[in-house]
């Protein structure tokens, strides 16, 4: 008797089950006799497509909140024991791991185990923001593993736990180890002085092995979520994790990975992080660094130059005073280049921490800046560009077009900063510095007259044995008023100072910074949700309770709107 | 009337305030007919919600003929059936005339019934006496043997107790069923304790009081050799405490939970006199030898007001050795407190449990937090045989349909306009 195989389901409407007990029912159905195939999933349109291609797939009506199984079984009645089986089998599981009283609720779990600082949760991402927020009421930290909560429920969420002094690591955060207790998906690591804060997860769990392997260990690695950086969150928790590690004894040294933020939370965290009083350092995935390092603050490319950066900066003690900032009053840098390159590598440093910067020659099409003659914003131009040699001598030989840019740029009330570069070398003018100290110099005093703050710095390029006097040219650019500088980076870095750093808002330096016991206490955590991960903090030592979650009545939505509103 | 705006926590904290001030104190004992109030010679109470002839179970029907039996308004089975088809006698719930009654709670006119007095609020409430094992009234039974025992109770123990009662001035029942929580009870399933703690302070007035020695000797032996003596008075009490708590405007404490053997139906505080009801459930538990859950009839009992008022099965942890009854461990029975601790909204003030460091018992079921978790209260319980007059079959352990309290949210949210 060799009959076509036979695919059956089974519905369990508003059933929650964590997916690794769905799991395990999957592989006991799949081990009964004439059972070919089996697929244990809650009904999201996602899971049902993947039991498609499976061929386990099935017409049957079903929601997000039921839990749909699937059997492919070579005859009827194979398949029919193995539905039948569905019910003890999620029982016995049930029975085997409830040897204490597992709340249904937080509260009663925080009543239970009070020692509690930190509460995982991992139910459907639906859910997540409302335990989320349970737990911070309960004056308890969150780490957030659940990905799909809503980005404005993140920012409310974050705010609310900066307002009493909490964090809340994620959504979508998967690790984290504070005080030397991994959470979510983390790898065991000695103990060292370097912390970490990370928007990745998985960056963070490359660098905790790296320096494992250099047996230089870490203090903590703070997960915030990728998010984070986001301008809707705004950093708030990759601040808080700045503060708390800049506080912390056990920290000199930290990290901080993340895809490229957005351009004004680059420009608070660059700050706070330049602040610190420790060694930074930044590495922001996908966008080029602004330079090699400014004072406490390096910059690298890769996790392994962050990791590199670390180790030197551990041995080495580096960097820790806090910078001058410099303040000019404007608001925009302006960029008059000779040299296309250096312009490019200029433009595609401040794109880093200052966004957007307009140019003829922009880093991207939004850039680009819509008329050449008129500067707007943060401005970078290469005076070298077609549009402006027509019909002149290159601005390398001819400083008159850079002359009248730059009294215009210096005429703008909204200029802070003048960039300007001088090449020098055979075949370049024989005097620029000459050409550009009057210029300069009225620029300055002109802004001075109308109580404004200019400042003008030049890219000084050349060499001692050059025609022009190396030190000659730079000795009178310096009496015209300008700042001197002889590579990119110190440009970079001294544009920044003058327009980029923003000083802490003293709105959020007054809010209740975080406990440094929140990361250093986690000897008890409570978990929601997803069972191993309570399975993980238990085998690394700490006493953790695990909530029986389930959805508000069980799924029904008509009944947890109801109920909603009777909570007011 | 309030639109949405009414505050359920604070009416919730009230009510169950009143439940736990309540004070109810037993001063005697009465006939049906001249102390419950409503009473009359053709009206039958039973257990649960209103139910028609058509639709009760086995133990209730037997009950009923019993009922018509003892009081002589029937001379047989074919007669007493009749009667009731006839549409001469009227049925009420127990609970609509003050009065509890465990198993199919059947009372009638003349039965003697325990008089309670909530000495803060000043209510009066009522149960009949209980039986003891074997074939009894309460579980359907109304054979020669049941009928004469209901007589000697009425006609030889009710007099005692009432002269002992009065004698001693009245019995403090909160007092009792705090210490009998201290001594392995949890006061509806198990009443060994409490049960020796009301002959305890019966006794010397009972010898006293009795007409002669032997009567005396009956009625103690009444009393001693039955541990559930002491259940229907508690009932009574536990009646006292939740009807406190009733009518608490805005709120979602459940007042009443009651079964007829058919229905299931629970009362809110805040939605006045209306029942909700579903089917009610096959208790889950251990059967005597030769029984099995087929034989098992659809739970039954007003005994549910126990755990209405914070004791029964949500005072498990106080009362490790009754795990037997579901075939589970001591640490089930404190698991099974710790659940209802997350459906109701405080802890008892009177009825503590030692095993958890005297934390109040859970008390005042919250509608909300029922069809919130999903989670509905335990009932520890009495198992009747579907047929009438077999009598109990086991015991164990019975959660109420959820559709009753999802149904009741739902009326809470159109009365309150939510």
């Amino acid at each position: 008797m060799s009959a076509e195989p036979v695919v059956r389901t089974a519905l369990r409407a508003g059933s929650y089950h964590d997916s690794v007990v769905l799991m395990q029912l999957q592989r006991a159905l799949a081990a009964l006799p004439g059972v070919l195939d089996a697929g244990v999933v809650m009904a999201t349109p996602a899971n049902r497509e993947l039991l498609a291609a499976s061929g386990l797939g099935s017409e049957v009506v079903a929601g997000p909140d039921d839990l749909l199984i699937s059997v492919q079984a070579a005859s009827e009645p194979a398949a029919a024991a193995a539905l039948a089986a569905v019910d003890s089998l999620l029982r016995v599981r049930a029975a085997g791991t409830g040897a204490d009283y597992r709340p249904r609720r937080l509260s009663t779990a925080v009543q239970q185990l009070p020692a509690a600082r930190w509460v995982v949760v991992s139910v459907p991402g639906r859910y997540a923001a409302d335990v989320a927020e349970e737990a911070l009421d309960l004056g308890r930290n969150v780490f957030l593993y659940s990905d799909n909560v809503p980005v404005d429920r993140e920012a409310s969420l974050k705010r609310k736990a900066r307002d009493r002094g909490l964090l809340v690591l994620g959504p979508d955060c998967g690790t984290a180890v504070l005080g030397g207790t991994g959470f979510g998906f983390s790898n065991r690591t000695r103990r060292g002085r370097i912390g970490l804060i990370g928007a990745s997860g998985t960056g963070l769990q490359a660098l905790l092995s790296y320096l494992d392997g250099d047996e230089a260990g870490i203090s903590h690695a703070i997960g915030t979520g990728g998010r984070d950086l986001s301008a809707a969150v705004g950093g708030i928790t990759a601040s808080q994790a700045l503060d708390l590690l800049r506080r912390d004894e056990d920290t000199d040294v930290l990290v901080l990975v993340s895809k490229p933020p957005a351009p004004e939370v680059t420009r608070r965290l660059l700050g706070e992080a330049r602040a610190a009083g420790k060694p930074v350092i930044v590495c922001f995935l996908g966008a080029a660094p602004p330079g090699g390092g400014w004072g406490n603050v390096w910059f690298a490319n890769s996790l392994e130059e962050a990791r590199g950066y670390a180790l030197k900066a551990l041995q080495e003690r580096v960097g820790a005073s806090p910078p001058t900032t410099f303040s000019t009053g404007g608001r925009w840098v302006r960029g008059l280049f000779s040299g296309g390159t250096l312009a490019l590598e200029i433009l595609l440093c401040l794109g880093a921490v200052l966004t957007p910067v307009y140019s003829n020659i922009p880093v991207t099409a939004d850039q680009r800046l819509p008329d050449p003659l008129k500067s707007q914003g943060h401005t970078i131009l290469d005076l070298g560009a077609d549009e402006f040699t027509v019909g002149r001598l290159h601005p390398m030989m001819d400083f008159d077009l850079r002359l009248r840019r730059l009294r215009q740029e210096a005429a703008d009330p909204e200029v802070a900063l003048i960039l300007l570069d001088v090449v020098l070398g055979d075949g370049a003018h024989a005097d620029p510095a000459g050409e550009l100290a009057p210029g300069i110099e009225r620029a300055l005093t002109e802004a001075r007259a109308a109580g404004r703050e200019l400042a003008v710095a030049v890219l000084l390029i050349g060499t001692a044995a050059d025609p022009q006097d190396l030190q000659e040219q730079s000795a009178t650019l310096e009496r015209s008023g300008a700042r001197v500088v002889r590579t990119v980076g110190e440009l970079v870095e001294h544009t920044w100072r003058c327009v980029g750093e923003r000083p802490r808002d003293p709105a959020e330096t007054a809010l209740a910074p975080v406990p440094l016991e929140a990361i250093r206490d986690t000897r008890a955590v409570i978990n929601v949700g997803i069972e191993t991960f309570a399975a993980s903090l238990a085998a690394q030592g700490a006493e953790v309770v695990q909530v029986d979650w389930r959805p508000p009545a069980g799924g029904n939505e008509k009944m947890a709107a109801l109920l909603a509103r009777m909570k007011r | 009337m309030t639109t949405g705006t009414i505050d359920i926590d604070a009416a919730n904290q009230t009510a169950v305030a009143r439940m736990m001030a309540a004070r109810p104190q037993l001063t005697g004992l009465g006939r049906a007919r001249d102390v419950v109030p409503g009473m009359r010679d053709n009206l039958l109470l039973h257990a649960g919600p209103p139910i028609a002839w058509e639709r009760m179970s086995g133990p209730l029907r037997g009950a009923v003929i019993g009922a018509l039996l003892y009081e002589g308004l029937a001379a047989d089975e074919a007669g007493a059936v009749a009667l009731v088809e006839k549409g001469e006698i009227d049925f009420a719930p127990c609970h609509h005339h003050a009065t509890v009654g465990p198993m199919a709670g059947v009372t009638s006119a003349s039965m003697q019934v325990y008089v309670v007095e909530d000495a803060v609020h000043g209510h009066r409430t009522f149960s009949n006496l209980n039986e003891g094992y074997g074939k009894v009234l309460r579980y359907g039974a109304y054979s020669p043997e049941v009928l004469d025992r209901l007589r000697f109770l009425n006609t030889t123990v009710a007099p005692v107790l009432a002269a002992a009662l009065d004698r001693a001035g009245g019995l403090d029942l909160r007092a009792l069923l705090a210490e009998a929580l201290h001594m392995g009870d949890e006061g509806h399933n198990r009443n060994k304790a409490g049960s020796i703690l009301f002959l305890k302070l019966l006794a010397p007035h009972i010898a006293r009081v009795a007409p002669d020695g032997d009567t005396a000797g009956d009625v103690l032996r009444y009393l001693g050799d039955n541990a559930l003596a002491v259940l229907n008075p508690v009932m009574a009490a536990c009646k006292a405490m939740a009807d406190a708590a009733h009518g608490v405007e805005g709120s979602t404490v459940v007042s009443t939970m009651a079964r007829n053997g058919t229905d299931f139906g629970i009362r809110v505080s805040g939605l006045g006199d209306r029942w909700f009801t579903a089917p009610a459930m096959v208790p889950d538990g251990l059967y005597f030898p030769g029984f099995s859950s087929a034989d098992a009839n659809p739970d039954i009992g007003d005994s549910t007001i126990t755990e209405t008022a914070g004791i029964g099965a949500f005072a498990m942890a106080a009362a490790p050795a009754i795990v037997t009854f579901i075939g589970g461990s001591p640490k089930d029975a404190v698991t099974a407190t710790l659940e209802m601790y997350e459906i109701t909204v405080a802890e008892h003030a009177h009825f503590t449990i030692p095993g958890l460091g005297f934390r109040g018992t859970p008390v005042g079921i919250d509608l909300r937090q029922v069809v919130e978790l999903g989670v509905t209260p335990r009932v520890n319980t009495g198992i009747a045989h579907r047929l009438a007059g077999v009598g109990q079959v086991g015991a164990g352990l019975v959660r109420p349909p959820l559709a009753v309290f999802e149904e009741a949210l739902v009326a809470f949210a159109e009365r309150y306009g939510f």
